[in-house]
């Protein structure tokens, strides 16, 4: 028996309706992996983020984390067991600060957020850890912005912020360049590049080229169902893919 | 504006904007001075002043839920009927001792909040708002009904309450009345902004902000909007309680439909998630309620209803928001 993977889903499938959005998945994202998930629009990627964090129930299937089965299990508790997050649009606190975006999640993290009496703000070391961490992403100067003045582009930065203020096990990044402009996607390449290698990451992403600098296995998802998965040349060379990415097969 | 900071010194102020906010500004003590200003100022205005500060109180309840929480009630009646009620049901049977008769309230509807924020916290919108509505209306409706114990719409009668701390006499000046609500909405002021400061507070914030973020960054959205509903609940049955012993009597009202929506405009007048929007929003609808009914007891609704509607469109945020507008516009020319 190999050791247990950091995500393993065994035949996860989900039906909106009639509609299928995925079938019979499996898949497993190693420890400390820097793994891709790409495919065309409407492919269910998001779908498939949002079953293994439990925004979704799977219609069939089981998923793991770690090894144990969460599949029952609410997001919160999947959170807890170190499961984070970003969103392909921009899902955060806006009419509040930058700072306070991450403290709220590293006051989570810590086990602090349910307390109804001693103040928020005497709690020195949340605050100190949240702007440690808009430090290390380099967004430290936009510490006291509210997060909806702030460009499209930062506020990603903001997102991927606000995951790793859990200081997650495992990270799912949803298309973590999009809306950014490409002279900031080098910001987001060397922050993900610069993550703990014991983090097991999993990027959906469009942006091939960020796709190749960055993943060492890479699944293809196709109509809900894995097409292919294999290295970065595999999927390359592969001419499947390149049938589903060039070809006129797919409308959507 | 803030260009002209330098970036370090702006860097320690995101900082000190999260440490410092829960701290006592000088400007917190207005309300409580302008309280007791009024009860020297208004000797002949006591019972009106007294149901200004109960409003205040509700209003501060429903500002927990509403303003911080982000859940959009209209059936906030229900819990300040249920808590009336049992005040004077206690009263009206033997239990006339006041401060116990607070606390049994708060217990009362306090569950009251537990059982139907289990069912109603977990949809949202305009969902949310007609199960809410719904509720109150049952409740109302119940109440109706069972008149052998309510009094139904003649209201309940024979309410005895006790001087309160044994000492303080309910009189007919409404003295005792004032400063013993008083007393209460400062007691309950102080639970209410511990909350809204307290780590639990920024969760509910966050809630209001971002539900789907919440989630996933762990948080246990329903117990937190549960806690909060039932903590809001327990402060409307004291509101409804305060009016019972201040009164010696519980009207069907109490449980009404309209006294929802009351509260509601209120706190949309004040400012709501602001923690004193209640404050100023409850003494303004209460005295232009007054006023206003004694020049024409009919059509007086239809001015409340263009103050609503000027507030609306000209102030969302309320008065209180309308003087944040004021005050940054002169801050503003002032660095220029």
């Amino acid at each position: 028996m190999s050791a247990p993977a950091a995500i393993e889903t065994r035949g996860l499938c989900k039906s909106f309706g009639a509609l299928p959005v995925a079938s019979d998945i499996d898949f497993r994202l190693e420890r400390g992996a820097r793994h891709a998930l790409i495919g065309p629009n409407g492919a269910g990627k998001t779908t498939f983020v949002n079953l293994v964090t439990g925004a979704l129930a799977p219609s069939a299937g089981r998923i793991f984390l770690g090894g144990e089965d969460v599949t029952a299990l609410p997001q919160a508790r999947r959170v807890k067991r170190g499961l984070s997050r970003t969103f392909q649009i921009n899902t955060l606190f806006r009419g509040l600060t930058v700072l306070e975006n991450v403290a709220l999640a590293i006051g989570e993290h810590m086990g602090v957020a349910g307390d109804l009496l001693r103040p928020a703000g005497s709690r020195r070391e949340v605050i100190e850890r949240a702007f440690a961490s808009l430090e290390r992403l380099g967004i430290a100067e936009e510490a006291g912005r509210l997060v909806h003045e702030l460009p499209y582009g930062r506020q990603r930065l903001v997102e991927i912020a606000v995951a790793l203020g859990l200081e997650p096990k495992v990270l799912l990044l949803d298309e973590p360049a999009a809306g950014v402009p490409g002279a900031e996607h080098g910001t987001i390449v060397e922050t993900i590049e610069s993550l703990p290698a014991d983090i097991a990451v999993l990027i959906i992403e469009h942006d091939m080229d960020l796709v190749f600098r960055l993943a060492r296995r890479i699944t293809v998802l196709v109509q809900g169902s894995v097409l292919l998965e294999g290295t970065p040349q595999e999927i390359a060379e592969d001419s499947r893919v390149r049938e589903v990415y060039l070809g006129e097969r797919e409308h959507r | 504006m803030t260009a002209t900071t330098p970036a370090g010194a702006r860097d320690e102020g995101a900082i000190a904007a999260l440490t410092r906010r829960h701290r006592l500004k000088p400007l917190e003590a207005l309300p409580w001075a302008a309280a007791i200003a009024a009860y020297f100022l208004f000797p002949s205005y006591l019972p009106l002043g007294a149901q200004v500060l109960i409003m205040v109180l509700f209003a501060l309840s429903l500002d927990l839920i509403l303003g911080y929480g982000g859940i959009i009630t209209l059936g906030q009646a229900a819990f300040f009927g249920v808590g009336a009620y049992t005040a004077g049901l206690l009263g009206a049977h033997g239990w006339s001792e006041p401060i116990t008769g607070l606390l049994a309230a708060a217990a009362v509807a306090g569950a009251l909040g537990v059982v139907t924020g289990l069912i109603v916290l977990r949809t949202e919108g305009l969902t949310l708002l007609m199960l809410t509505l719904m509720i109150n209306v049952m409740l109302y409706e119940a109440a109706n009904k069972a008149s052998t114990v309510t009094g139904g719409s003649d209201g309940l009668q024979g309410v005895v309450i006790d001087p309160v701390l044994g000492l303080f006499r309910f009189d007919i000046f409404g003295r005792t009345a004032y400063l013993y609500s008083l007393a209460v909405l400062f007691l309950a002021w102080i639970i209410v902004r511990t909350v809204v400061h307290s780590p639990f507070g920024r969760s509910l914030t966050g809630i209001r902000e971002n539900v789907a973020r919440m989630h996933a960054i762990g948080s246990p959205v329903l117990l937190r909007r549960l806690t909060a509903y039932a903590i809001a609940a327990a402060l409307s049955g004291v509101a409804g309680a305060l009016l019972t012993q201040a009164t010696q009597f519980v009207g069907q009202e109490s449980l009404g439909v309209d006294r929802s929506g009351g509260v509601l405009i209120v706190l949309i007048l004040g400012g709501f998630g602001r923690l004193y929007g209640a404050f100023v929003g409850a003494p303004l609808y209460m005295i232009a309620q007054d006023r206003l009914s004694a020049y024409d007891p009919a059509y007086w609704p239809l001015a409340i209803g263009g103050l609503l509607i000027a507030v609306v469109m000209l102030a969302r945020g309320g008065v209180l928001g309308l003087c944040d507008t004021v005050l940054a516009l002169l801050r503003g020319k002032g660095t220029r």
